[in-house]
């Protein structure tokens, strides 16, 4: 006999979906089948099942081979590692749930550690920008009952974030949005012909690296001032049709992603369109939110705004919290060499930053907290397999609408391995009596 | 005025914080007392005289002392922030926060600087002889009141983001510059001497551009208005006249609209 567990929260991207299906035996020790969910999602749950998984921490040796250690050797060693170091850094934090998190804050605190998430290669930008000039958001039920203008901006929900159309953004019928696709125009900013920008009412093929100028051209278009024949690749014109359409809406919403997050001018894109998100409202309502990826990466800005006041790169080496990305920030660090010692958790930067902040990684006592095998795991000195978050143990998430959902447990975890929150409380612990506070 | 010396005798492992160089700090002090003022290497306290032999005197008053940096300081940060007058020199590069909310006062760095250089900056004199990094004169992050008054004059080239949400002040950069160039103003000048990328007074509200080379990529809120002869930094030469940026929102004077100007050597 099988049991089904039905409203399990996927902990997938951002989007957090919380109406996937899950089949378990009987005992709860084995996920058979999963439904409802994308084939990202699928394959993160039956990723928990597979044969080959490490389930007992690993100590590099100097021949590149691992050692089997037990939970409280690698307790003690993270423990001594960031007691010893005089500026350690404690990163990633996206994949792994609040609870994890502001453990995590106790013992950066303590260790006067830097803290950061991966927003530092994502969204880190986009919260510069909002704590530059604001940011008039709503919710992603909001959107699914009321917005009739949708902007896809720099993103490729059809790959990132695969349900996200369907749930809310494009097709579903909401209570002021009843023909659902029919209901609703779609403009799509991308430079490439992606498979979100194919549905499009409206693709503006702007050219790599103009989006700031392209999203000064309609704000001055929305004012019926003078433009230049072509900005960013696309005839004013164009550029004026599109401006009529968003002002004709009755709820419009920009999504945008890391093409415009991470591409030339970074926070000042953003920024540009809060200002057109900002000029808009004087025709009528618009808001606009960031297409967060990890599905805890907003829960991470969450739990260090809260307790630090700052959502990301903040740095506690003088015993308060300081905050200046390009200083602050993890690949400024690594790469200027400004740290002496690494605990990665919920994250792999081993596979997303440039080889130049990864190879000081392998140079310095590290620790990588994660499930799988990574390129990150494989440079760290350290790696301790943890539980699936979100499949084998709960914890309160935050979806990218700022929207806190709790997460559930479906599985066991093999036996004797610990979650986050259990290793990173027994490493607190360690902290606490090496310091002589316990 | 009296002199103090700083000889560096040791690299920090990590960046050196040296908050305390600075004439404020050092005013009134014996090198010893120098020698022993704060500093931080990562979460280590450590003094002055870890890192830096100190030889000289220094004035009774900030204004009555000059600092001499006898060496590189590529891994020092801080040098000269928040100093309200007196003289720091370096002989060599200095790292990120050079001049960081200075009042007033004069600083020299013969090298290169990092990042951050003249950030919030009120008053005084920066001068660089080699290039910069990013964030020239910029206003720290959130703040939307940035650099009030001073001049600044990079020597090389500089980055991206000069003079972001300047309000006075000048900032002269004699070589090239990449992208975003007094994005925000409210007020302040900027000159560039040598070519600039693009996204010049993005945003822009109030305030003056001169730029001698050539912009890659125009910004499409500038609109030309006319053509003049002007005399900047001592080059006289005729400009186009653009307005802008015609997106963002401007104040009214005497029922006028009030737009940022651009000059664009002709």
């Amino acid at each position: 006999m099988t049991k089904t567990i039905t409203d399990v929260v996927c902990p997938f991207c951002g989007t957090l979906c919380d109406d996937i299906e899950v089949i378990v035996s009987d005992d709860g020790k084995k996920l058979i089948e999963v439904d409802n969910a994308c084939v990202i999602g699928t394959e993160k749950f039956l990723h928990s099942q597979s044969s080959d998984r490490i389930t007992r921490p690993r100590m590099h040796q100097e021949d590149g081979s691992w050692k089997e250690i037990s939970y409280d050797e690698a307790v003690e060693y993270t423990a001594q590692m960031l007691a010893k170091a005089k500026k350690p850094l404690m990163f990633g934090w996206s994949s792994t749930n609040c609870e994890a998190q502001s453990v995590g804050n106790e013992i950066a605190e303590m260790s006067r550690a830097c803290c950061d998430n991966t927003a530092a290669t994502c969204h880190g930008t986009s919260l510069i920008a909002i704590q530059d000039v604001g940011l008039p958001s709503c919710t992603l039920g909001e959107i699914k009952n009321r917005a009739d203008r949708i902007i896809f901006w720099g993103c490729n929900p059809a790959h990132a974030h695969p349900r996200h159309m369907s749930r809310y953004s494009i097709f579903p019928r909401g209570f002021f949005t009843g023909k659902g696709q029919m209901s609703r125009k779609l403009i799509v900013v991308d430079p490439r012909v992606t498979d979100t920008a194919k549905m499009a009412d409206i693709h503006l093929q702007v050219e790599q690296g103009q989006d700031y100028e392209l999203l000064d051209a309609l704000r001055v278009a929305f004012k019926g001032e003078w433009l230049p024949d072509v900005v960013a690749g696309i005839p004013s014109e164009k550029i004026r049709e599109a401006a009529d359409v968003l002002k004709s809406g009755r709820f419009g919403i920009i999504f945008f992603g890391m093409g415009v997050t991470q591409s030339l001018g970074k926070n000042h894109n953003i920024d540009e369109a809060i200002a057109v998100t900002k000029d808009l409202n004087e025709y009528t309502k618009f808001s606009i939110m960031p297409m967060r990826g990890h599905y805890n990466v907003t829960g991470s800005g969450e739990v260090f705004a809260w307790q630090f006041g700052f959502p990301y790169a903040v740095d506690l080496t003088r015993g308060f919290a300081r905050y200046n990305p390009g200083d602050t920030s993890t690949i400024d660090l690594l790469t200027r060499g400004e740290i002496d010692a690494m605990l990665t958790i919920g994250s792999d930067p081993g596979a997303h930053f440039p080889i130049s902040a990864v190879k000081p990684i392998a140079n310095m006592p590290s620790v990588c907290i994660d499930p799988h095998l990574t390129p990150t795991s494989g440079v760290s000195k350290l790696h301790v397999p943890v539980a699936f978050n979100g499949v084998e143990t709960g914890g309160n998430c935050y979806r990218m609408d700022n929207v806190p959902i709790d997460c559930r447990k479906v599985v066991e975890p093999p036996e004797g391995m610990l979650t986050d929150e259990e290793f990173l409380i027994k490493v607190r612990d360690r902290l606490k009596q090496l310091k002589g506070a316990a | 005025m009296a002199t103090v010396t700083l000889k560096p005798t040791k690299v920090p492992e990590l960046m050196l914080e040296g908050y305390s160089i600075t004439p404020d700090a050092f005013a009134g002090k014996t090198p010893a007392q120098i020698a022993a003022l704060p500093a931080h290497e990562g979460k280590i306290h450590v003094t002055l005289g870890d890192f830096f032999e100190v030889s000289g005197n220094a004035g009774a008053t900030a204004a009555e002392t000059d600092i001499v940096i006898a060496g590189d300081c590529t891994r020092v940060k801080y040098i000269g922030s928040k100093m309200t007058a007196g003289t720091v020199k370096v002989n060599g590069n200095a790292d990120m926060y050079v001049g960081g909310w200075m009042k007033g006062g004069k600083i020299h760095i013969t090298g290169n600087v990092d990042s951050f250089c003249g950030m919030q900056m009120q008053g005084g004199e920066i001068l660089i002889d080699g290039n910069a990094q990013n964030y020239v004169g910029c206003a720290y992050r959130g703040d939307w009141r940035g650099m009030k008054g001073g001049t600044i004059r990079i020597k090389g080239s500089a980055g991206n983001d000069i003079g972001t949400f300047m309000l006075g002040g000048t900032i002269i950069i004699e070589k090239d510059t990449f992208i975003h160039v007094s994005t925000h103003a409210e007020g302040g000048t900027v000159i560039l001497k040598g070519d600039v990328e693009g996204r010049v007074g993005g945003q822009m509200v109030k305030g003056t551009i001169y730029v001698f080379g050539t912009i890659k990529f125009m910004m499409p809120g500038f609109k030309k208005v006319d053509r003049v002869e002007l005399e900047v930094d001592g080059t006289k030469a005729t400009f186009d006249h653009y307005i802008g940026d015609l997106g963002e929102r401007h104040p009214k004077s005497k029922g006028k609209e009030i737009f940022a100007d651009l000059y664009v050597k002709a």
